[in-house]
């Protein structure tokens, strides 16, 4: 028995020893990984962590007043028809934007995969052009554009008698919202049409040569090969999408900054809010937030835990196809 | 022969050629995107036109052009600086992101050492989390180091925002390198630190280029982060946050923020167009991986 013991023992320390000894030697390849680890470490691991931690806690943020109240904040959250309004707008903006943004990028996509269209590089850089403009600009643009006092856009629309009187597309509680969803569409689509090329040039080009050949017209050569060849990078660009049209928060903040009468206020903006600009008499509840975004993020987290699973259904039975 | 004479026969016959529909489409095409840039050409226009012109004149092109707004964004308004603060968050992010992504990269996907596995479990959980929810944390961890209203704050915490992504593009393209090329700088008494600057790197260019890209456009157009941080010290302004320094309580100088917008757009928009290919190319990778 004890001796047993004995060998147990050692094998355990051979054990240590060996992977102390490995670690040991591998000390530079931990070198090389500390400058990435820190800032991963720091700005997105431990925020993760502690945001649950803060969640719990009662706290305004300034100095050490935060007193932990458990599971309240959650509780309050759920009797919230703020928080609940917020979640409703952050999920109708993304039905809203994801479908008609990537219908409007696949189109796009066809008619510039087309290899004998002059100057499709330019097009492409057109439309691509929002994409790399900075939220806190298209904002002003927007706003001017879409001013009721002499905005062209208003101006054009009266010209042509569209409307009788000038719209306030972004001051009318009842469209805001959707104002803001076409202005998302237009500055985002060409990201969309970036990754429908990307999917487009997983087609042969000898497919649409032999349609061509057998005198296939090409609506059909669309519509029947290239789009259920290209089906499965819906469901990733699809994701990629709806995560993005949850993070509206720039646009919004710099536009109508949630209202009118929080008409535009989505999860992100309620967010912020709460923890940093809270209506003058009230206190910045940053352990109140901190909940807020925990169960906005785990909502998240469910869907995207949802699409991934459709991903590799998808791939799998692509690859049970071939 | 034959089959030349039955196509232009049948070319002469139909209206519609190929080369015809073509030309058609480009000229549909170069309408939507005319529609769609107006409104950055629109503000370019707009921000040559003097305050009491903005809202009178109709037409784009300014009756009385004038640089007042940008005498006005640059001197007055602390434009100078907010774009130099841009500047330095932007360049720093870029030089630490690339640098600190390629080194882990490097040891993620070419070496063997105890606790890979879950570092990379660790980091492929976060990317399901969304990010824009820890701003909080992020906040208050800066302020507990001592940099939570300083310019060296905010672009640390700008390096994290597409980390994990990077260094898993990193070690992705890494794997694919021969091993071969290690042993022969080893051999030739190459140290590691050597090898890796001089070797990997050089060819990891694609990945480099997609990294510098995707972090300068992030960096530069970034909104919540220089908001939050800057709060309290106004001196510490982005571009993006510091074209509202023209938005007043009673008063917004448009004027001044078209110019102040124009200038925070016209480098982004070059550094996109000089490398259109690798900012498309780079962004496409999202989807192919």
């Amino acid at each position: 028995m004890a001796v047993n013991h004995e060998v147990a023992a050692s094998v355990k320390l051979t054990r240590t020893d060996r992977l102390a000894a490995r670690i040991w030697k591998s000390r530079l390849d931990y070198a090389f990984l500390i400058p990435g680890l820190l800032v991963f470490g720091a700005f997105i691991f431990w925020p993760m962590i502690a945001s649950f931690y803060y969640s719990a806690l009662n706290w305004t943020g300034f100095g050490e007043n935060a007193e932990f109240v458990g599971l309240a904040n959650y509780r309050e959250l759920l009797q919230d028809e703020f928080f609940y309004a917020a979640f409703r707008r952050s999920f109708a903006f993304m039905l809203a934007t994801v479908p008609l943004q990537m219908i409007l990028g696949l189109i796009l996509a066809i008619v510039l995969n087309n290899k004998l269209l002059r100057l499709s590089t330019l097009f492409r850089a057109m439309i691509f052009l929002p994409v790399v403009s900075p939220v806190a600009v298209i904002a002003i643009v927007m706003v001017l554009m879409l001013s009721p006092f002499n905005g062209p856009i208003n101006g054009f629309l009266l010209d042509a008698h569209l409307v009788d009187r000038a719209v306030d597309f972004l001051g009318s509680p009842q469209i805001a919202l959707w104002t803001l969803a076409g202005i998302f569409v237009w500055k985002w689509t060409g990201i969309t049409l970036i990754y429908w090329l990307a999917a487009l040039q997983t087609v042969p080009a000898e497919l649409y040569e032999a349609a061509k050949l057998d005198d296939v017209k090409t609506r059909q050569v669309i519509w029947h090969i290239v789009l259920p060849m290209i089906a499965p990078f819906a469901v990733v660009i699809g994701l990629i999408s709806a995560i993005a049209a949850l993070n509206v928060f720039p646009l919004i903040q710099a536009t109508t900054q949630g209202g009118p009468f929080f008409s535009t206020e989505v999860m992100e903006v309620y967010i912020f809010r709460t923890a940093f600009a809270p209506a003058s008499g009230q206190f910045p509840r940053l352990g109140y937030a901190s909940a807020a975004g925990v169960l906005f993020g785990l909502s998240i987290m469910v869907l995207t835990i949802f699409q991934a699973i459709a991903v590799r259904r998808t791939r799998r039975k692509e690859a049970e196809d071939v | 022969m034959s089959d030349t004479a039955v196509a232009s026969s049948r070319s002469q016959k139909v209206f519609l050629t190929p080369r015809r529909k073509r030309q058609i489409t480009s000229i549909i095409l170069a309408g939507i995107c005319a529609v769609w840039v107006y409104p950055l050409i629109w503000m370019i226009a707009a921000s040559f036109k003097p305050n009491s012109e903005l809202f009178s004149n109709q037409s784009m092109i300014p009756i009385d052009p004038t640089l007042e707004n940008y005498i006005r964004a640059w001197t007055e308004a602390n434009l100078q600086r907010y774009f130099f603060n841009t500047l330095f968050v932007t360049v720093g992010s870029v030089v630490i992101t690339t640098l600190a992504a390629a080194l882990a990269g490097y040891v993620l996907g070419r070496r063997a050492f105890p606790g890979k596995w879950v570092l990379m479990g660790l980091m492929v959980f976060t990317l399901f989390i969304p990010q824009g929810y820890t701003i909080i944390p992020i906040f208050q961890l800066l302020t507990n180091l001592g940099i939570g209203q300083s310019l060296w704050g905010l672009m640390l915490a700008t390096c994290g925002h597409n980390i994990v992504i990077f260094m898993l593009l990193f070690a992705g393209y890494f794997t694919q390198i021969p091993k071969e090329l290690e042993e022969a700088s080893r051999m030739d008494g190459v140290g590691p630190v050597k090898t890796f600057w001089y070797v990997m790197l050089p060819l990891a260019k694609p990945i480099v280029v997609t990294v510098v890209v995707m972090q300068a456009l992030m960096a530069w157009n970034d909104f919540l982060l220089p908001l939050v941080i800057t709060l309290a010290n106004p001196a510490m302004r982005t571009l993006s946050v510091g074209i509202y320094s023209f938005k007043g309580e009673h008063f917004v100088d448009w004027g001044g923020m078209t110019a102040s917008s124009t200038i925070a757009i016209v480098p982004i928009v070059l550094l996109f167009l000089f490398l259109q290919r690798y900012f498309i190319d780079g962004l496409a990778g999202a989807v192919k991986g």
